[in-house]
């Protein structure tokens, strides 16, 4: 089970956490013109890297916030934990 | 009481209390501090079951974890409990263990005829007797392998043992109290860190227990009691027996099950029978020791083999003989350590060493007490079917490929020491890639993937001054770390007999012209013929080797039979055995109880129970209750010996007739404020939000981004800034979850924020014709006429001295309204509506006549927003918006969502309007088409409509619109029913929705 670092918080279990995917994907702005092929893949085109990948994870059982995890999706190691308006360099 | 195989003057089992026990029936002596294992041995007792495939006679091998043979059924306080193991177990007064694997007896046991049909059993039988034909599988084989198989039988009640979880946090986890866990142990406590020490065994110490050496002046037995009673008084300390750590998981989470009342005869008061600990460490020191590695010769399996430190331990811990003329088989010191206990206990043993000259002080002790010793000797086979009685012995020529002087010599039991295998199971759990040591032909951990270190013989380290060494070193460093203290203890001078180094020989050669059994795994039959077999076949890697021959994939986990298997593979392959490597460990490291996994989460307390504030008026009413999600709600109100078909029928109707009142707290509210508030709804909302006026409710339906109907439910704007959402009951916490999605990172420019309020409110809702007059009433002081309060209207009005919201919605589709009273007032509420309500013939109706009469109007819900929907899939297309953006809305355009014969909702009625269509029926053509009949749709919901007096369904299918009239089919091959139907409106009541206007 992981142990995450809620920026809000602070660490807990995983199981006070709801996953959320991907972080990287931006939501197409509102009332602009799109492609079939750019909405697919906003919709359902996702990377799935074996390696550092930034997700959202949802503190559902705790603050409620969505907070931003750099992890390594094969080792599970946790690099950084980021709030949701946090600027990732 | 003679017991003819226990010594007088040995071990620490608790002479001063005998305990009595059966085992097969049969009543035995043991004493306190026994295990099932020693105590059967002390009576002269080896075969205690069969094995897995060929049902050979199964005796004891281990003394611990290791045990592959002695697996017993277990009877405690009524209850069962299989995959015990009699190494591990305790004997307690009045324990009742049998035999599995065998029928009608142990001694005589029909599945042995297995054991001369073994050409049927060659590696990966499974996969090849039992595959065809297909048909035989439920006949035959299934039957056949139910009956042959198992460790015995898991019982079928319901277990009224409580088992429980504990989390826990510490900076260093040690697991395992031999040598090196107590010193690390003690030197990370003196330097304050927080340690908790687990040891699997009641005893602590290890294999200080068995060894004859000295720590700072004292027996290892004496100092390992004095380290453990001063770190048992430490408040920085936690120590714990009978507690396996069993799992290692992510982010340094270790998992250990703590045996607390397995040993007794009844869990105690208060106490739980077993304790799940999740731990998670800041640093872990695996001490989980090593355990001795077999030599594999013929008929190895035979009850009396055993290890040779098991032999030892039997003597040492338990004052138990395991033979009377005892074999010893080493390619190592060890075995002598084993041989000298037995001579110092009046007993005679012979070693067969399979080396050639070794020399060393043990070697030299053995020699002086007059011990036989053969050297360059092995065992060819053990002879004995149910125990072992003689021995096939043999020199070996130095290349160990030739024998030569067989002979026969008789024995009662034969002690085996293949050298040692580390325990590296939890290392390697953790993500430690192992490697190969030559210098002691086993796997030792590598660099640490997490914050983990593996001591003492665990990691290869075989002397004991190693071993104290790099533990106290270890223990201080470690807790360094996290403390920053620098309390050093000193370091314990250790005395101990020096040993020479080990053959590399593990298994005997076959004589020309025999084929004895050599097995490598004991649990799962696997000999060294089925890996020749295997490879033959062509699997190459050991981890399709092991998949096909089973090596390893017992419970026991191939704990004594990995590394000869590898050994083996690696022989026949002119491979070393770090090119072939080994499998990889899983946990758990030893069986765990399933109620142990399960905790307190059983049945009902797997998850929170939610009632509504009127719960126990609904009780009191003979409300028959149904689980929706976590709610339970009262699905019909029963009358007399009314059923619920009858019920919900009499409740529907009379809310089509009179008024009705149903409790509909469950659904889900959410509060939403803020400046922006209005804006993030025409967002979140398929329709128009802005333009809302206060006081006003609206119908709304709310997508994924793939264009699929989340959810849909009615929000009122309370006042300026304020909305008052409400959803489904069982998407009530997605939404909330969508919500603050897109709040908090696609849009935080919104001014908004959302919070649950479902509980803050007790709901009642009020249909039906008389409804209005009903409201009169309650709120005498309120204009609820239809132009004071419209249809889709709000008004906050006093209920007889408490605050009310009114909302003019309806889902029923008759005149209705929903009142919300805070969480508190709700039973208040509730009561006042029944008692004021009874002149017009009020009724509570429960959710099944809210089904009914939500699919006669074509109301949709959650069988038909199943998440396969779009909005027009509905009949919801009215209300998504052409002119503004929202979340989903592009993906509606998606071709797959325009073709013009999408599915659609539609009522279905069948023809003869008396034969009920079932749920999940598919709606058909032509019902003789040839399989698989192409289906235009399948049937959501179904009801038997009150309003026209026959059944009604809704149905999703293809072209939806254009099907109105025709007449088809409802099949439905579970029910094996086939009905004529016609398709109509799904708006079968009212369809120009004049009742909730009126
Ligand atoms: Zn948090």
């Amino acid at each position: 089970m992981l142990y995450i670092f809620c920026p809000h918080c602070g660490s807990r279990s995983q199981n006070e956490f709801a996953y959320g995917g991907d972080a990287t994907v931006k939501r197409p702005e509102l009332n602009k013109e799109i492609s079939d092929q750019d909405w697919d893949n906003f919709v359902y085109l996702r990377k799935s890297p074996r390696g550092k990948h930034l997700e959202l994870w949802h503190h559902i059982s705790g603050c409620r916030q969505w907070i931003k995890v750099e992890r390594d999706t094969s080792t599970h190691e946790i690099f950084k934990t980021y709030k949701a308006d946090e600027l990732i360099e | 009481m003679s017991q003819e195989f226990r010594l007088d003057n040995i071990g620490m089992v608790n002479r001063n209390k005998k305990i009595s026990f059966t085992f097969n029936g049969k009543k035995y002596f043991g004493y306190e501090g026994d295990t099932i294992a020693s105590a059967l041995i002390a009576n002269g007792v080896h075969l205690v079951g069969r094995s897995f495939k060929y049902h050979r006679p199964r005796g004891f091998f281990g003394v611990g974890v290791d045990e592959p043979y002695a697996i017993l059924q277990l009877e405690r306080n009524n209850e069962r409990d299989p995959n015990i193991r009699a190494t591990e177990q305790e004997i307690f007064e009045g324990l009742e263990v049998k035999s599995v694997n065998c029928w009608p007896s142990v001694n005589f046991d029909i599945g042995a005829i297995n054991n001369f049909l073994k050409m049927f059993f060659p590696a990966g039988f499974y996969y090849k007797t039992f595959m065809w034909p297909p048909s035989f599988w439920y006949k035959i084989y299934e039957p056949f392998i139910r009956m042959a198989a198992g460790f015995g039988e898991a019982s079928i009640k319901h277990d009224k043992e409580r088992y429980e979880h504990k989390y826990e946090y510490c900076d260093l986890l040690i697991t395992g109290s031999g040598p090196s866990g107590l010193a690390s142990a003690y030197a990370a406590a003196k330097n304050g860190a927080r340690v908790i020490l687990a040891e699997d065994k009641p005893r602590y110490g290890g294999s200080l227990l068995t060894s004859d050496v000295n720590i700072g002046n004292q027996t290892g037995v004496e100092w390992s009691e004095k380290i453990i009673t001063e770190l048992k008084s430490m408040s920085n300390v936690i120590v714990k027996n009978r507690s396996q750590v069993f799992g290692y998981y992510d982010h340094n989470m270790l998992v250990m099950s703590e045996r607390i009342s397995d040993h007794l005869p009844k869990t105690q008061k208060y106490l739980p029978k077993q304790r799940l600990w999740y731990i998670r460490a800041k640093e872990v020191l695996i001490s989980s020791g090593s355990i001795e590695r077999p030599l594999v010769f013929g008929n190895n399996d035979t009850p009396g083999v055993m290890l040779s430190s098991a032999a030892k331990e039997y003597m040492k811990v338990y004052g138990v003989l395991v033979g009377k003329k005892p074999l010893i088989f080493t390619n190592n010191d060890s075995g002598y350590e084993t041989a000298i206990e037995f001579k110092k206990n009046g007993v005679n043993p012979l070693i067969l060493d399979t080396r050639k000259e070794p020399s060393s002080d043990i070697i030299t002790e053995a020699k002086n007490l007059g011990i036989d010793i053969k050297f360059s000797y092995v065992v060819v086979a053990a002879k004995g079917y149910k125990k072992v009685k003689s021995a096939d012995i043999a020199k070996i020529s130095e290349n160990k490929k030739d024998l030569s002087n067989i002979g026969n010599i008789e024995c009662d039991c034969i002690c085996v020491s293949g050298f040692w295998t580390p325990s590296i199971h939890l290392a390697s759990q953790s993500g430690n890639k192992s490697e190969f040591n030559e210098k002691i032909d086993a796997f030792i951990p590598k660099k640490s993937k997490q914050k983990e270190n593996t001591i003492g013989s665990a990691n290869g380290k075989f002397t004991l001054e190693e071993t104290i060494n790099e533990a106290f070193d270890k223990g201080y460093e470690v807790s360094n770390k996290i403390t920053e203290n620098n309390n050093k203890v000193s370091i314990p001078t250790v005395v101990e007999k020096k040993s020479t180094e080990h053959d590399k020989f593990w298994c005997v050669p076959l004589p020309k012209g025999k084929s004895y059994k050599r097995f490598l795994d004991f649990q799962n039959d696997v000999a060294v013929t089925d890996i020749e077999l295997a490879l033959r076949e062509g699997f190459r890697s050991i981890e399709h080797v092991k998949r096909y021959t089973t090596l390893g994939m017992a419970t026991d986990q191939g704990k004594t039979s990995n590394l000869n298997g590898l050994q083996l593979v690696s022989d026949i392959e002119n491979k070393v055995v770090p090119q072939v490597g080994h499998t990889t460990f899983r946990p758990p490291y030893t069986p765990v109880s399933i109620g142990a996994i399960v905790g307190r989460e059983v049945g009902k307390h797997s998850k929170p129970t939610r009632k509504s504030p009127m719960h126990e008026w609904h009780e009191k009413n003979n409300a028959v209750f149904v689980d929706a999600g976590v709610w339970l709600r009262p699905r019909y109100y029963k009358q007399g010996n009314e059923t619920l078909f009858e019920a919900s029928k009499r409740e529907a109707k009379n809310v089509r007739k009179n008024v009705g009142v149903c409790d509909v707290t469950t659904l889900g509210k959410i509060d939403v404020k803020g400046p922006d508030a209005a804006e993030f709804l025409n967002r979140v909302y398929t329709n128009a939000w802005l333009k809302l006026p206060v006081g006003k409710a609206r119908y709304g339906v709310m997508l994924r981004e793939d264009g699929i109907v989340m959810d849909d439910g009615t929000t009122t704007r309370i006042s300026e800034n304020h909305y008052h959402m409400t959803t489904t009951t069982a998407q009530a916490a997605n939404v909330l979850s969508h919500l603050e999605y897109y709040l908090q990172l696609v849009w935080p420019e919104l001014n908004v924020n959302v919070v649950s309020t479902t509980e803050q409110w007790a709901g009642a809702a009020i249909a039906g014709p008389n409804s209005r007059a009903l409201l009169m009433k309650l709120f005498p002081n309120t204009d609820v006429s239809n132009e004071g309060l419209p249809f889709m209207g709000y008004k906050e009005a006093d209920l007889f001295g408490i605050p009310a919201k009114i909302y003019r919605i309806s889902f029923s589709g008759e005149l209705a309204y929903e009142v919300n009273v805070e969480s508190d007032f709700g039973n208040f509420m509730w009561e006042k509506i029944i008692e004021v309500g009874k002149e017009f013939q009020i009724q509570p109706y429960g959710t099944e006549a809210l089904s009914t009469l939500r699919i006669e109007m074509g109301h949709v819900a959650g069988s038909e927003l199943d998440g396969r929907t779009i909005p027009h899939d509905a009949s919801l297309e009215g209300l998504v918006s052409k002119k503004k953006d929202f979340i989903g809305k592009r993906s509606l355009s998606r071709s797959a969502f325009t073709k013009p014969d999408r599915e659609k909702i539609v009522g279905v009625v069948p023809l003869d309007k008396t034969t009920s269509i079932p749920e999940g029926s598919y709606i058909v053509k032509d019902p003789k088409a040839k399989l698989p009949n192409p289906k235009l749709g399948h049937v959501s919901a179904s009801c038997w409509s009150v309003e026209y007096d026959n059944p009604f369904s809704l149905a999703i299918i293809k072209d939806g619109k254009n099907m109105i009239g025709q007449k088809l089919f409802a099949m439905s091959p579970l029910k094996n029913k086939t009905i004529p139907v016609e398709i109509v409106s799904s708006h079968y009541v009212d369809p120009e929705g004049k009742r909730v206007r009126a």
